[in-house]
């Protein structure tokens, strides 16, 4: 990949008002998580009520920004064709150190790419929007 | 042999030959067609159906579609919905026309689903959350949710490329003897499945269904009804079900799917075990699906899929355990929904008998799995041969 992810023509994220929070944070270089003051679970993608106990009890907080990568795929051929410049690029299932996963763009910045590998929180500029892309830690 | 819970039967089927590319082509008129087919093979006059289960019409009909479907069909049913479990909505919808026939509510249920291949498909109206919360990243589309499926399963359990080429390679065996698979005339062995392009790694192009027009219908009516039919009526011996999540990276588990209980509920209505089902008939949108369906069924341990793979002997109507022997998605092409029913409609044809140069010597018994979205829709069904 030579492109600079921030000349790509791609879809940015549909905000809502319930998800403003969330992209204005990243905009800012922060992650930001949703935690329910009943039954105590952290909750990723934001949500109006707690998915785990359905309580009306949601707040942000700040998030670790440390994570587990999952999975990830190198994508050759991607759904959307602005992405096409910038193949092959790496996308992975992102397990917060807070508990919940998020699906994100990882870069690799040269390390070795495996199941397990560390990461921290990397916001990155992608088109036109701050995205929360996360690196692989370095050891 | 088994505690019969479920007294509805199939006593029809349809299928249409699969299209790489139609023009100017009505849905409708595909799935009436083959709504058509499988009303003569079942012996029923189009004003006995009345019963109706169909697909979300993507792009076409985005509300009142059994009404729509209904009326251009000259239909009035007495029971009518949409299923909308992706791939498992074929599957899905055999048990619940068998329950809709159970409550008294229809007498015979025409379960339809198809699509056309036109130019310029619309693109999906999927939205929030996967709009919002995976699409940004670069990750649209089914293929990478799959492959962070495959490379998770990978890791966990050190399969290599080939045990899941294997499962491409077998489903293109088996659509040699299916002239109307989309792959027939067109066998690939291992080899040429790993040397096809990496799509979105470890996924390579031929271990992807091919995207074909076409439908495929099935009648599900009670024993009596089902006398009309000139074949013998294939029975509902269990159903399961489970949906866990939509987006990938929502998933309980990145190796074991919904299937998993939703095969152990069937079985356990039919008072069955896996390893007496005489045909597989395995929802394989991509490899790593039959390979975690194997897993989950219970066929093998966690990680062995490809060594009980070699040891079965394969796919083909000779193995031990028979796969797709139609040529599974993989070989047959995938009918956009359709492509789940393709797997009842052919585990129908071996229980009649009536598979012709594909035909299980002895098949008594069979397991059908359909699959949805990111590994997280999830229906099963034992059929057998016989009450």
């Amino acid at each position: 990949m030579t492109v600079d992810l921030a000349d790509l023509d791609v879809p940015g994220p549909t905000e809502t008002a319930l998800t403003q929070p969330f992209w204005a944070a990243v905009e800012e270089g922060r992650l930001v998580i949703q935690r329910c003051g009943a039954c105590g679970e952290a909750v990723f993608y934001p949500r109006a009520v707690c998915p785990h106990c359905w309580a009306d009890a949601l707040a942000w907080e700040e998030a670790r920004g440390q994570g587990r990568l999952k999975s990830f795929s190198e994508i050759w051929k991607p759904g959307h064709s602005g992405w096409i410049p910038a193949t092959p690029y790496l996308v992975g299932l992102v397990e917060l150190a807070e508990g919940p996963t998020m699906l994100s763009h990882i870069l690799s910045g040269g390390q070795e790419v495996y199941v397990g590998a560390p990461l921290v929180f990397a916001p990155t500029r992608i088109g036109r929007r701050v995205l929360p892309c996360f690196k692989i830690k370095q050891d | 042999m088994t505690d019969q819970k479920w007294r509805a039967v199939i006593s029809g089927i349809g299928e249409l030959k699969p299209e790489r590319k139609t023009d100017g082509v009505n849905t409708m008129d595909l799935l009436l067609r083959v709504s058509a087919e499988a009303a003569r093979d079942a012996g029923l006059e189009p004003r006995e159906i009345d019963g109706l289960l169909v697909g979300p019409q993507v792009g076409e009909t985005p509300q009142h579609v059994p009404a729509t479907v209904a009326e251009y069909f000259g239909m009035r049913p007495t029971m009518s919905n949409v299923v909308d479990l992706g791939g498992a909505s074929g599957p899905g919808m055999i048990w619940r026309a068998a329950a809709a026939i159970e409550m008294g509510m229809c007498e015979a249920v025409l379960c339809v689903l198809g699509n056309h291949r036109n130019p310029v498909p619309p693109r999906s109206p999927n939205r929030n959350p996967a709009r919002e919360f995976d699409t940004p990243f670069g990750a649209s589309g089914a293929n990478t949710s799959y492959a962070l499926l495959m490379q998770a399963h990978m890791a966990e359990h050190g399969c290599k490329p080939e045990d899941y080429a294997a499962i491409a390679a077998g489903a293109r065996a088996n659509a040699q003897r299916n002239p109307m698979a989309i792959f027939h005339g067109k066998p690939a062995d291992i080899d040429d499945i790993l040397a096809s392009p990496m799509v979105t790694s470890p996924l390579h192009l031929l271990e992807i269904v091919m995207p074909v027009a076409g439908g495929d219908a099935v009648i599900v009516t009670t024993r009596e009804w089902a006398r009309k039919s000139p074949h013998r009526p294939v029975h509902l011996w269990g159903a399961g079900e489970k949906i866990t999540h939509r987006a990938v990276s929502q998933a309980p588990c990145l190796t074991s799917g919904p299937l998993k209980p939703a095969i152990e509920r069937a079985l356990r209505q039919a008072g069955a075990s896996v390893h007496e089902m005489d045909f597989l008939s395995l929802y394989d949108c991509y490899t790593i699906m039959v390979a975690a369906t194997i897993e989950d069924a219970g066929l093998c341990e966690p990680g062995e899929f490809g060594n009980w793979l070699r040891e079965n002997g394969g796919m083909g109507p000779d193995a031990r355990q028979p796969i797709n022997t139609h040529g599974g998605q993989l070989g047959f092409g995938q009918p956009d929904l359709a492509g789940g029913m393709t797997h009842v409609v052919e585990a129908v044809r071996q229980l009649r008998g009536t598979a012709e140069g594909r035909q299980i010597a002895e098949c008594h018994t069979a397991l059908v799995t359909g699959n949805g979205a990111t590994m997280s829709e999830a229906v099963a069904l034992v059929l057998g041969g016989s009450e």
